[in-house]
């Protein structure tokens, strides 16, 4: 199928990038590491204090980092002219967007996933709840780079767009963190965290069916 | 029926916006008297909240407002993309500082009600909470728009960001609500207070008018002195009674 | 009268408050070449974009067979092949693997013997396994070009081709140019001297300094 045959070539394209820069990669992952680090130092190492914030600090650490990684989303191929040629291509530009965020996501929010476990030690979380963290890292990290990605295709070329990036997209964060924490929260009050779950389910299928074709239309308009 | 797509070249309108403007200072002026009067003189003192409620009056509008107005440019930047009309993003950008405004104005407001009332001047009640987040995302429009260099693109690229972001409101708001409940927040809802008599309902309505009239005198006003920055070399601009007068 | 391929009406082109151009009409048919002129700054860029579809002008449409390229934009992709200004390769990757990336997005079917013919065609052979990054500014070029071996495209847009490639390379592009214009292809470009594509290809010039 051809679309899928764009929509591999894409990924596979930047994961190959990806592969001849593997330093800028390891960066967005130790600044995980390193605000999740800064929290206790700021806050006091308390075990019942780090447990209780654990879940919400992960998750502000988490979006902090994916937003790191944004920047490298479209800013490259747009200043060598290589996003040009992708949206000059046949093949619908929605594909290709849809496989640069896939990309994305492999190199910026599923090695999160795997952090979580050293992280959530560290904060002294009960092991099953690590498992719902990681959980919720998994549904929930697709969803940050969907959304980021509206946010760095609508400031390609403007001033200031590291920072600017952030301001418009945080706000649209706040469910993604609400439903994720919460989840797990949830699951340590012993109310079960498939609720929070769902909804961050039912949030991944909107942004997936929307986010890419509204990321489309923003790079059209970043092109002008 | 009125043509409206006469309208929307900025040739057109500047001479019509220039006309309307008095008009809805006017009604600005003469509704909020009105609305000011019914608030602080004659709805009835609350049994619970005595004077220091009366805030609402300016707060419950605002809040209002600064939804309304988001939603009014979301419908701007669905026309503006849809028919490439120069007019609509022009609008979009000058009714954002407004909605920013109000959204501020009902965040001050709900503090100082809050403080006399809760003791602490910001609670994480889920309405106020949605509110700042609202604050936040003008504050991003106007952010993206002022980032941008070209004007076309810049009203474009804040038109697809309203969008997003109108989409966005409603889980957000249901988000917070959650999160709200979920940790038994301020469950006060400022509204919430018990079968408002009609006198506080009709004030309220008055002032939320006022504030619409001042949002388009406003809002005109912007949106002439933008199409005169833009379009400055363009004939019509050059034979406006206005601009004539110092060349 | 048969429909012209490209046409192009009453084009306006604006710039932050600067209009750069108005009323651009052409029209273009098979085997033809349409060459813009102007001073830097009177919109070539902006014209060949407008016209590939990646601007919108102010004013104006451009029709690709007689319907608006935006009604039809997976068809007008697949006849249109873009040359800008940029390099349009990544620096990381080399000359092979950008090219196999191109035609994969594209939707193209290209095998690695025709990428390595196509860069041998272009003197490419002996850089194809480089990363770009090393390659001169000439040779960039070139490898880009390459991708008009690789893909049927009845439209050629290009934005000076001819940058930074010496006089052989110039003669053998022009070549190319030549044999795609005689087997009915189009080609509208801009570049700093006047392209010789021969005596027998019709060909337009625009100069686009007068049309503020």
């Amino acid at each position: 199928m051809p679309l899928m045959a764009a929509y591999i070539a894409a990924l596979q394209r930047d994961l190959l990038l990806v592969m001849r820069r593997k330093t800028e990669v390891l960066t967005a992952l130790f600044f995980f590491v390193i605000v999740t680090t800064l929290l206790p130092l700021g806050i006091g190492p308390e075990p019942d204090l780090l447990r209780k914030i654990a879940p919400g600090a992960m998750w502000i650490a988490a979006l902090l980092a994916t937003l790191l990684g944004l920047q490298r989303l479209f800013a490259a191929d747009h200043a060598d002219g290589t996003l040009e040629q992708m949206v000059l291509s046949p093949e619908p530009l929605s594909v290709i967007v849809a496989g640069k965020i896939t990309a994305h996501w492999l190199v910026c929010g599923l090695p999160l996933v795997f952090l979580a476990p050293v992280i959530g030690l560290q904060f002294d979380l009960s092991s099953d709840a690590i498992g719902i963290l990681m959980l919720t890292l998994l549904v929930g990290t697709p969803l940050l780079s969907l959304i980021g990605a509206i946010g760095a295709a609508l400031t390609l070329g403007a001033r200031g767009s590291a920072l600017l990036v952030s301001l418009l997209v945080l706000p649209l964060y706040i469910p993604t963190l609400i439903f994720g924490a919460g989840a797990v929260e949830s699951y340590i009050a012993g109310l079960g965290a498939t609720g929070h779950l769902s909804l961050l389910g039912a949030l991944l299928i909107l942004a997936a069916a929307f986010a890419p074709w509204a990321t489309t239309a923003a790079l059209r308009i970043s092109l002008e | 029926m009125i043509n409206w797509f006469k309208y929307s070249s900025p040739s057109s309108f500047y001479p019509l916006a220039g006309r309307l403007i008095p008009v809805f200072w006017m009604l600005a002026a003469i509704l909020g008297a009105i609305g000011l009067y019914i608030g602080f003189f004659i709805a009835p003192t609350d049994a619970q909240q005595g004077e220091g409620y009366r805030i609402i009056f300016i707060h419950v509008p605002a809040s209002w407002m600064s939804m309304f107005i988001y939603c009014v440019m979301a419908f701007w930047s669905l026309m503006g993309l849809t028919f490439n009309t120069r007019l609509s993003g022009m609008m979009t950008s000058a009714l954002a500082p407004t909605g920013a405004l109000f959204a501020f104005l009902s965040l001050w407001t709900g503090a100082l009600w809050g403080k006399p009332m809760w003791g602490a001047w910001w609670v994480w009640d889920a309405r106020l909470t949605s509110e700042l987040i609202l604050f936040f995302l003008y504050l991003g429009y106007m952010a993206l728009h002022a980032a941008i260099d070209d004007p076309r693109r810049a009203d474009r690229a804040g038109a697809l960001l309203s969008l997003v972001g109108v989409v966005n409101v409603p889980i957000i708001y249901f988000s917070v609500k959650w999160w709200n409940t979920l940790h038994q927040g301020a469950s006060v809802s400022l509204t919430r207070s018990p079968s408002m008599a009609s006198t506080m309902l009709w004030g309220m309505l008055i002032m939320a008018l006022a504030f619409w009239a001042y949002t388009i005198a406003v809002a005109l006003m912007r949106a002439r002195t933008i199409m005169l920055e833009r379009e400055a070399t363009s004939e019509w601009v050059k034979h406006l009674p206005d601009v004539k007068e110092i060349a | 009268m048969q429909t012209p391929f490209l046409a192009a009406r009453n084009l306006r082109c604006v710039r932050g408050t600067q209009q750069l151009f108005e009323n651009i009409s052409l029209e273009l048919n098979a085997g033809q070449w349409l060459y813009l002129q102007g001073e830097n700054g009177a919109g070539k860029t902006s014209l060949l974009r407008i016209l590939a579809g990646l601007a919108l002008p102010a004013e104006g449409e451009v029709l690709w067979q007689n319907a608006p390229i935006a009604q039809q934009r997976s068809q007008y992709h697949q006849d249109l092949l873009y040359i800008g200004h940029h390099a349009g390769l990544k620096e990381d990757l080399t000359l092979t693997e950008n090219l196999q990336a191109l035609c994969r997005m594209d939707g193209v079917r290209s095998t690695d013997a025709a990428i390595r013919d196509a860069l041998t065609r272009m003197g490419l052979a002996k850089r194809q396994h480089l990363p770009v990054r090393v390659l001169s500014a000439g040779q960039k070029r070139r490898g880009l070009l390459a991708r008009t071996l690789l893909r049927p495209a009845k439209l050629w847009i290009m934005d000076e081709p001819f940058n930074a490639l010496d006089v052989h390379a110039i003669a053998d592009v022009q070549n190319l140019l030549k044999a795609h214009l005689t087997e009915g292809g189009m080609v509208v470009l801009t570049s700093h001297q006047t392209p010789d594509l021969g005596q027998d290809a019709p060909g337009f010039i625009l100069n686009l300094s007068g049309a503020r």
